[in-house]
C-alpha cells in the first residue's frame, strides 16, 4: 500500500467576514491521527469542510499527495470519507438501505460487507428499522458503518463521537486506530480526545482569538 | 507586517483608485453628449409625418432599452469573471450594474407607457419590447433579492453570479418567445423607428443619446463600484486611511 | 438512483394544487364552455407552473438538512450526473403525473377529447424543462428562510419562454391545428436545459454548501 499525505499550508479561510483561520498549517502522513481541538467557534468545522474541498480557502492550499485538492476534485473525494455533524441518513429508509444507496454511489457493495460494517459498530440489532425510529446515538453508530464501508484511505470526521456513550466512544477510538494502523490518515475534530495510541497522534489546537 | 492583507487586497484599492480618476472622463462627455442630443432630439429634428411629436420619446426611450440589456450583460461578464477566476471586485463590479440596470429598465418602461398613450390610447398593451423588458426587470429584481436574501457575502456573490449567468443566457430566449408571442395574437404591434428612410436630422441625435446613455452607465458604474469596494473592504488598512483624509 | 421509497404525502400536495387552481377557475370566471375552453390553455399552464413550483422547493430541501447532499458533493462522483439524476426522478413524482392529471383539468375546462394527447404531451415536456430549471433556482435558494417565495421570483421569469409556447401548443391541439411548432420549441429549450442545467445545478449546490 503506497503512502500517503495530506497537507494544509498556510490557510486563511473567512466565514462571511470573520477571519476565521489565520495562516493555519498542518501536515498528516499515513499510519497518524490528527487531532483537532479548540473551543466552540474556534474553526475546527471550518477548518475540516476546507479540508474536504467543500470550503474554498481565501489563500493557502491543501494539498493530496503533492497535488492541489481541487486539481482533481473527484479523485480526491474518491479516496476520502467525510462525516460532518449530522449523520446523513434518510429517515425513511432502514440503517440497511441507506447504506446501500450511500455507498453504491461510490462503488457497488454488497450486503455482506454491509452486514459486517453494522457488526463492527455494533449497529445490527436496529438494522432493519426506518432510521427515524432511532436515537441519535444509533444513527451516529449507523453513519459510522457508513464512513467504514468507504473503504477511503483519507477520513475525515467532524465530531464523530457526538451522541455517543462512553462504550461508543471507545468504539470510535477503536475504529480509528484500525484504520490508522492499516495505513490509513484519520483527521477527526473533537471535544474530548479519543483514545488512540499516542505514538501516532498528532494535536492541532485551535483558539478563536 | 501582514503580508497576506496586502496581496489580498492589492486589487481593489487599485481599481478604487483607478475608477475615481476615470468617473470625469465618462461622466463630462456624457452629460455633453446627453445635452446635444436631447437639444437636437427635442428641438431640431421634424416632426414624424406619423407621429407628430409623440415620438421623440424615442430620444430617451431607445437608449435606456438599449442600456437595460447591456448592463444585464455586463453584469453576467463580471460574474461570469468572479465566478471562474474567483476575482473579487469582478463581483464588486456585477453588483454595481444591478441597481443602475434595473433603473435603465424601469426608465424604459415608463417612457414605453408614456409613448404608448397617445399611440394605443393606453398605457399599457402588452406591445412584445415593453413586455420583454418587464420581464427583464423581474430578472433583475431576482438578482438584487437573491442577493440581499443572502447573508454571507461570499455565498452571496457567488449564487447571484450563477443567477446571472443563467439569466443573460435566457435574455434572447424571453425576446424571441414574446416577439414570436405577439406575432400570433397581433397585439398591437411593435413601436419599431427604424425605417430605412429615416432622416439624418432625426437619426443623428439618436445616436448621439446611445453613446451618451452608454458613457452614463460607464460613469455611474464606476462611482457605484467605488462604494461597493470600500464597503467590501471596510475592515482594512488602506480604506482607513482613505476614510482618513 | 431512485429514491423509490418517498412515500410521502408531499408528493401529493402538488397534485392536488394543480386541481384546486384549475377548479377555481370555471367558479371565478363562468361555467360556459366555450368561454372556458378560450382560458384554458393559459389555466391549465399557469396551474401546472405554479404546482410545479411547489414541488421544486423540496427537491433539495431534505437533503441538504441531514447532510446528504453534502456527501453527494464528496461522493468522488460528478456532482452534476447525479443532481441530473435527481431532476428526472423528481421529474417521475411531480411532473410526470402533473401531465397525467391535465386530461381531467382539460376536461373540466370544456376541451375537446383529441386535443387531450397534445395537451399531455406538451404538459410533460414543459415539466421537464421546468425540473430542469427548478433545479439550478432550488440549487441557488437552498437553506435560506422563507426562501419559496424567492423561489418563484427566480424561477417564474426564466421560465415565461416556456408559458409563451407552451400554452400556444395546448391552444393549437385544442383549436385541432398541428403543435409541431410550439413543440419544437419546448424541446430545443429542454435540451438546452438538459445539456446546462444540472452543471449550473452543480455549481448552484456546491456554493450553497459553501
Amino acid at each position: 500500500m503506497s503512502a500517503h499525505r495530506i497537507t494544509g499550508d498556510t490557510l486563511h479561510v473567512f466565514r462571511g467576514e470573520r477571519h476565521v483561520l489565520r495562516g493555519l498549517s498542518f501536515a498528516a502522513t499515513s499510519g497518524e491521527y490528527l487531532e483537532v481541538s479548540g473551543a466552540n467557534g474556534a474553526g475546527k468545522t471550518s477548518l475540516l469542510r476546507t479540508i474536504v474541498g467543500l470550503v474554498h480557502a481565501e489563500s493557502g492550499s491543501v494539498e493530496w499527495n503533492g497535488r492541489s485538492i481541487h486539481a482533481d476534485p473527484r479523485a480526491f473525494h474518491a479516496q476520502l470519507a467525510w462525516l460532518g455533524h449530522e449523520s446523513p441518513l434518510k429517515g425513511d429508509l432502514s440503517a440497511v438501505e441507506n447504506l446501500r444507496y450511500a455507498i453504491g454511489i461510490r462503488r457497488p457493495v454488497d450486503a455482506a460487507a454491509i452486514g459486517r460494517a453494522l457488526d463492527e459498530v455494533d449497529a445490527s440489532r436496529f438494522a432493519e428499522r426506518p432510521v427515524r425510529t432511532l436515537s441519535a446515538g444509533q444513527r451516529r453508530r449507523v453513519a459510522l458503518a457508513g464512513v467504514l464501508l468507504a473503504a477511503a484511505p483519507l477520513w475525515v470526521l467532524d465530531e464523530p463521537a457526538t451522541h455517543l456513550d462512553a462504550a461508543g466512544h471507545a468504539l470510535v477510538g477503536h475504529l480509528v486506530e484500525s484504520r490508522i494502523k492499516t495505513g490509513g490518515i484519520v483527521i477527526a475534530a473533537v471535544h474530548a480526545a479519543l483514545p488512540v495510541d499516542e505514538a501516532h497522534t498528532r494535536r492541532l489546537g485551535l483558539s478563536t482569538k | 507586517m501582514d503580508w497576506t492583507w496586502f496581496h489580498r487586497f492589492g486589487s481593489p484599492p487599485h481599481l478604487y483608485r483607478l475608477a475615481g480618476t476615470l468617473v470625469p472622463w465618462f461622466a463630462w462627455p456624457a452629460a455633453i453628449l446627453l445635452a446635444a442630443g436631447l437639444y437636437g432630439g427635442l428641438v431640431l429634428a421634424p416632426p414624424d409625418y406619423q407621429q407628430g411629436d409623440g415620438f421623440r420619446i424615442i430620444y430617451v426611450h431607445a437608449p435606456s432599452a438599449w442600456l437595460s440589456l447591456m448592463a444585464y450583460s455586463t453584469m453576467a461578464v463580471a460574474a461570469a469573471l468572479g465566478l471562474i477566476w474567483r476575482m473579487k471586485v469582478a463581483h464588486a463590479v456585477a453588483a454595481s450594474c444591478a441597481p443602475i440596470g434595473a433603473w435603465f429598465t424601469v426608465a424604459a418602461l415608463v417612457t414605453g407607457m408614456l409613448w404608448g398613450k397617445p399611440m394605443w390610447g393606453t398605457y399599457w398593451a402588452w406591445d412584445p419590447r415593453l413586455t420583454a423588458e418587464l420581464v427583464l426587470l423581474f430578472l433583475y429584481l431576482g438578482y438584487m433579492g437573491l442577493r440581499a436574501a443572502i447573508e454571507d457575502p461570499q455565498r452571496a456573490d457567488r449564487a447571484s453570479a450563477v443567477l446571472a449567468i443563467v439569466g443573460v443566457v435566457n435574455v434572447p430566449i424571453v425576446h424571441y418567445s414574446v416577439e414570436w408571442w405577439n406575432s400570433i395574437h397581433q397585439a398591437p404591434s411593435v413601436m419599431k423607428f427604424g425605417k430605412p428612410s429615416i432622416s439624418w436630422p432625426m437619426l443623428s441625435p439618436l445616436l448621439i443619446m446611445f453613446v451618451g446613455f452608454t458613457l452614463l452607465f460607464a460613469a455611474l458604474v464606476l462611482v457605484r463600484v467605488r462604494g461597493e469596494i470600500l464597503r467590501r473592504e471596510r475592515q482594512s488598512r488602506w480604506v482607513a486611511e482613505v476614510v482618513a483624509q | 438512483m431512485r429514491l423509490a421509497f418517498r412515500n410521502r404525502a408531499q408528493l401529493l400536495h402538488p397534485l392536488l394544487f394543480f386541481g384546486i387552481v384549475t377548479t377555481l377557475f370555471p367558479l371565478a370566471l363562468s361555467p360556459e364552455a366555450s368561454r372556458l375552453r378560450d382560458v384554458a390553455p393559459g389555466v391549465l399552464w399557469v396551474a401546472a407552473l405554479l404546482s410545479s413550483l411547489l414541488a421544486i422547493e423540496f427537491l433539495f430541501r431534505d437533503d441538504a438538512q441531514d447532510g446528504t447532499l453534502e456527501q453527494y458533493a464528496l461522493s468522488g462522483q460528478s456532482l452534476t450526473w447525479l443532481l441530473f439524476a435527481k431532476t428526472v426522478s423528481h421529474w417521475l413524482l411531480a411532473g410526470l403525473p402533473l401531465a397525467l392529471m391535465s386530461p381531467v383539468a382539460a376536461y373540466g375546462l370544456g376541451v375537446p377529447v383529441g386535443a387531450v394527447p397534445g395537451i399531455v404531451a406538451s404538459v410533460a415536456l414543459g415539466t421537464v424543462a421546468l425540473s430542469l430549471l427548478g433545479a439550478v433556482t432550488a440549487g441557488l435558494t437552498i437553506g435560506i428562510r422563507r426562501g419559496g417565495a424567492l423561489l418563484s421570483l427566480l424561477t417564474l421569469p426564466l421560465a415565461v419562454p416556456l408559458l409563451i409556447f407552451g400554452a400556444q401548443a395546448t391552444a393549437r391541439a385544442i383549436a385541432g391545428t398541428g403543435i409541431a411548432g410550439p413543440m419544437y420549441f419546448l424541446a430545443a429549450f429542454t435540451v438546452l436545459g438538459i445539456t446546462l442545467a444540472p452543471l449550473a445545478a452543480a455549481a448552484a449546490v456546491r456554493i450553497s454548501l459553501e
